[in-house]
């Protein structure tokens, strides 16, 4: 009950929580209203709800079987019937990119969730325990940022065999010494701020400081880590598949259909370039995102 | 007439911002004689770093515009220069000292380089010309082993040395008026003290106009011949240094007044005197007298804007107090 | 200066070592036999064992790792099992193709990169200021697979103007060139950009004002400088991206460099050849981040003073 009223003297120890609360509303409501006047964000939004809606109802909406071959329609122009045309096995690009909208958003989303989570646990220890602990954790994030990225996750899907699963980890170890490094300099600052140094002086545990206090004060800036780094996770995988250590035949990643359809490419161009547009508006629309998050959120990350 | 180096009526600078126009000085006029120092003297907020600028030139375009029906720099005319105009006034015949000598040096350039770089852009003097005068200059402003500190960058220097290094700067063109710009604020007192009386020397020495900018009315006793105080991007008093400690007449300079601390009085239990309440925003000035919120003698009356009023000699007042029914709202001949 | 170069230098060999050490444990935990999946049926138990041998796979790890690194560090990095030459030869003759690749790739960033950086950043919130942003944001999200194969079949297939792929000449290197440089020339537009507003709303940029100089000079004689410091050192770590990028732009236009080496060892599953190459282009990556401390140190007086104070 002490605590509270040292740190807010001019409130009645009861209110102090309240007004806390008050203004943790007052900043979402704020965050919101200043990402929706981001035209452009807003716009990377729309299209993304459009892709996932589409992602999660491709079997209802994809005009065609994604798997069916058809050896009579291989490299048919764009038609009625095949809007984007067909690959040298006659099946419908238009559909196979839909499907691939599955894959993208899978990758994109869940290995930036792993490495942001692992990041974020580093960052914290890193910078809240500083010494030993620090020194080798930020060695770690050096040598894994020493390794070119994609060389590093080609290493990893050698190793362990080109699958969605593998992509994953291959992506998540790319990613998250870069996260621990922000976070890790976050938490050097927000180490000397009177309210972590409140909660040290009245006996609260490092571990409850840590995630307690000071995790809960680096969210925005992991929201907006996390929303710049699935398009990069979506170029890395599809760069991955392209060079064929990714997603394997006959799943369909865009990355994938770019490399099988650059064989194509003077009889029929749309087979390759149609799924590379579709990798291109994505991280379009995700960058936007990203750029209109952190401006709303965090104005001081701006460029 | 006396004989004034700077000479300014109705300057008046506005903003155009998100939510409409925000004036920030309003309707200015003030003198600066030949050779003497005249002190701008308010809280922070009240426009006198911006009056500094608007002189200058420097004010940030495009949201910000300036106007004056007159300001004379030596008898002509520059209220209606443009950009071109005014960039071959600045450096030369008006010159600025900033604030904060840790960052108002470029980090990475040799001090000399920056010092006499004005030579290069007004004069077209070469690289060892412009060594030379350097060197002159800093001897002049009393920057020790001034040879060796030529070629010292910024970061080398300590914050005295580089307020001097900027005052060299400011005067190597020989300016007819300088504006220092709070000089001393960022620098410790023994340094401070240095530095206002390396200005008080070099006024007495080469006869420099000196327009002070300061929060300090210490600074203002110990410098100024003049005193111009500003409120709300007004000027509320202007008299002579003498009379205005003296007789003050503006509330508000009351208020400045009795908050300097004083090794005389007995400190014990009580708390130092300020004026209550906040400068107030200027987007959302109060109606009338923009002090009146704050002011203890507030009136009626002080709902509609005061004028300035000659009390005597050249002591002015913008406030209701003063506005008795023989004394003339002031014009703008004051 | 001597001093630093050879403190950071000391510094980043723990680094190399950690790395050397992750890259062979990654690549020797290969589940199943390396030799047989790679020679699958055609080699007999007998030729199998005598691989093995040679390569000591039958060794404890750890004293393979050792004898790998104190071999790497003498400039052998074994042979390759496909190509049966050594992977040092191999990485060297391709070596100078990746390093023209990434050089003029470099240049084309920068000479479209820091004008459009700095243009934008003078006329901020101008139509060129939008339309070159718009641009760089465009460079950074397309795929440069995708970029490459438009590029190809616009100014090879269609237009003929240009060789398709190969390297026999300066013209193989254009399309190469361009794609390569043009994703990275977005990031320095925008470094550029953001860097030089940012100089511009200092204290000492009002002072050079003050001195009645002229815009241009403002920003030629105080600004630029200063803004491009962060601006040269991300030149030098650009070496990882460029190097990630080359891997795929050597594919794609087959340019027999490194890049192509590291692709061709991982379809052929050669462990060897896959190995020497990643470490290499790593040790080009931390060079990178060396020349660009080292640089950061010349171009700023500051740091210089903060190392010859540390230094001694």
């Amino acid at each position: 009950m002490t605590h509270t009223s040292d740190l807010a003297p001019d409130l009645p120890p009861d209110l102090a929580p309240a007004h806390e609360a008050l203004e943790e509303a007052s900043f979402l409501r704020d965050t919101v209203r200043a990402f929706r006047r981001n035209r452009m964000a807003m716009v990377g939004l729309a299209f993304v709800v459009a892709l996932v809606v589409c992602a999660v109802f491709a079997p209802w909406i994809s005009p065609h079987d994604p798997y069916r071959v058809a050896l009579d329609e291989q490299l048919l122009g764009p038609s009625r019937t095949y809007w984007l045309g067909t690959d040298n096995f006659g099946r419908d690009v238009l559909t196979r990119i839909l499907y691939g909208a599955r894959i993208s958003l899978v990758v994109g989303i869940v290995p930036s969730l792993i490495s942001l989570a692992i990041g974020a646990v580093m960052g914290i220890l890193s910078g809240y325990l500083g010494g030993r602990t620090d020194f080798v954790v930020m060695r770690l994030a050096d040598m894994m940022i020493a390794f070119p990225s994609l060389l590093l996750a080609m290493v990893v899907m050698y190793t362990l065999g080109a699958n969605l699963l593998n992509i994953f980890l291959a992506l998540a170890l790319v990613g998250w010494a870069s996260v621990a490094r922000v976070v890790r300099s976050q938490t050097l600052a927000l180490r000397e701020k009177e309210f972590i140094e409140a909660a040290r002086a009245n006996g609260t545990s490092r571990s409850r400081i840590m995630f307690g206090h000071i995790f809960p004060n680096v969210i925005p800036t992991l929201i907006v880590l996390f929303s710049l780094s699935i398009p990069e996770a979506i170029m890395w995988e599809s760069s991955l598949s392209f060079l064929g250590v990714g997603v394997q035949p006959p799943e369909a990643s865009w990355g994938l259909l770019v490399a099988k359809g650059k064989e194509y490419m003077f009889q029929a161009p749309t087979v390759a370039i149609a799924p590379g547009i579709a990798i291109l508006l994505t991280v379009l629309a995700f960058n936007f995102i990203g750029d209109g998050l952190r401006d709303a959120l965090d104005p001081s990350m701006k460029d | 007439m006396a004989d004034n180096i700077l000479s300014v009526r109705g300057l008046t600078t506005e903003f155009s911002g998100g939510r409409g126009d925000v004036r920030v000085l309003d309707d200015l006029s003030f003198d600066v004689g030949r050779g003497r120092i005249v002190g701008l003297v308010g809280e922070s907020g009240s426009g006198k770093s911006m009056t500094a600028l608007s002189l200058m030139g420097l004010v940030p375009q495009p949201q910000g515009r300036v106007t004056a029906r007159s300001i004379l720099l030596d008898g002509t005319e520059i209220s209606r220069l443009g950009p071109a105009g005014m960039r071959a006034l600045r450096g030369r015949d008006i010159a600025m000292v900033f604030q904060e000598p840790m960052t108002s040096l470029n980090p990475v350039r040799k001090v000399w380089e920056q010092v006499g770089e004005p030579l290069a852009i007004h004069h077209g003097l070469g690289r060892r010309a412009i060594r030379a005068r350097v060197l002159e200059m800093f001897e002049m402003v009393g920057i020790p082993d001034p040879k060796t500190r030529l070629d010292a960058y910024p970061h080398q220097l300590s914050g005295g040395l580089r307020q001097r290094a900027m005052i060299a700067m400011g005067l190597i063109c020989e300016p007819k008026l300088l504006i220092a710009d709070e000089p001393t604020t960022a620098l410790d007192v023994t340094t401070q003290a240095q530095i206002l009386r390396l200005m008080r020397e070099l006024r007495d020495r080469v006869g420099t106009s000196i327009i002070m900018i300061t929060h300090d009315l210490g600074i203002i006793a110990e410098m100024c011949d003049e005193v111009n105080v500003m409120y709300a991007g007004q000027i509320v008093e202007q008299a002579d240094v003498f009379d205005l400690f003296e007789k003050p007449s503006h509330p508000y300079t009351r208020g400045l007044l009795a908050s300097i601390p004083r090794a005389t009085e007995p400190r014990a239990g009580r708390r130092m005197p300020s004026i209550p309440g906040m400068v107030p925003n200027l987007a959302k000035l109060p109606p009338g007298c923009r002090f009146s919120p704050r002011c203890a003698e507030a009136m009626p009356i002080c709902r509609r804007p005061p004028d300035l009023a000659t009390l005597d000699g050249g002591h002015v007042a913008r406030c209701w107090l003063h506005a008795a029914p023989d004394t003339r709202p002031m014009g703008e001949t004051a | 200066m001597l001093m630093f170069a050879v403190r950071r230098i000391l510094v980043s060999i723990p680094v190399l070592i950690g790395i050397t050490l992750i890259l062979f444990v990654m690549l020797n935990v290969v589940p199943g036999d390396p030799i047989a999946l790679m020679m699958k049926e055609h080699a007999s138990p007998e030729v199998i064992a005598r691989v093995r041998e040679q390569m000591h796979l039958d060794d404890p790890m750890i004293s393979r790792y050792f004898s790998f690194l104190w071999n790497a560090v003498q400039g052998d990095l074994g042979n390759s099992i496909k190509l049966n030459r050594p992977v040092t030869d191999l990485i060297l003759k391709a070596f100078p193709n990746t390093l023209l690749l990434a050089v003029c790739a470099a240049l084309v960033s920068w000479v479209v990169g820091i004008p459009a950086g700095i243009l934008s950043a003078v006329r901020r919130d101008s139509f060129l200021d939008r339309f070159f942003m718009g641009f760089s944001l465009l460079g950074v999200s397309m795929p440069i697979f995708w970029s490459a194969l438009l590029l190809q079949y616009v100014f090879a297939m269609k237009l003929k103007l240009l060789p398709v792929s190969g390297f026999y000449g300066w013209q193989y290197l254009v399309l190469p060139s361009i794609v390569l440089g043009w994703s990275s020339a977005g990031v320095i537009a925008r470094l550029t950009r953001s860097s030089l507003l940012e100089v511009m709303r200092l204290d000492y940029i009002r002072t050079a004002r003050a001195k009645g100089l002229r815009e241009t000079g403002v920003i030629t004689r105080h600004a630029l400088k200063n803004a491009l410091i962060p601006v040269v050192t991300i030149m030098a770590i650009q070496v990882a991206g460029l190097l990630s990028g080359a891997v795929i732009t050597e594919a794609i236009f087959s340019i027999p460099g490194v890049g192509r080496i590291t692709v061709s060892a991982i379809s052929s599953r050669d462990m060897p050849l896959l190995q020497g190459a990643v470490l290499f282009a790593t040790v080009l990556v931390i060079l990178g981040n060396l020349v660009a401390d080292i640089l950061y140190s010349i171009l700023d007086p500051r740091i210089r003073a903060q190392m010859r104070s540390e230094a001694s």
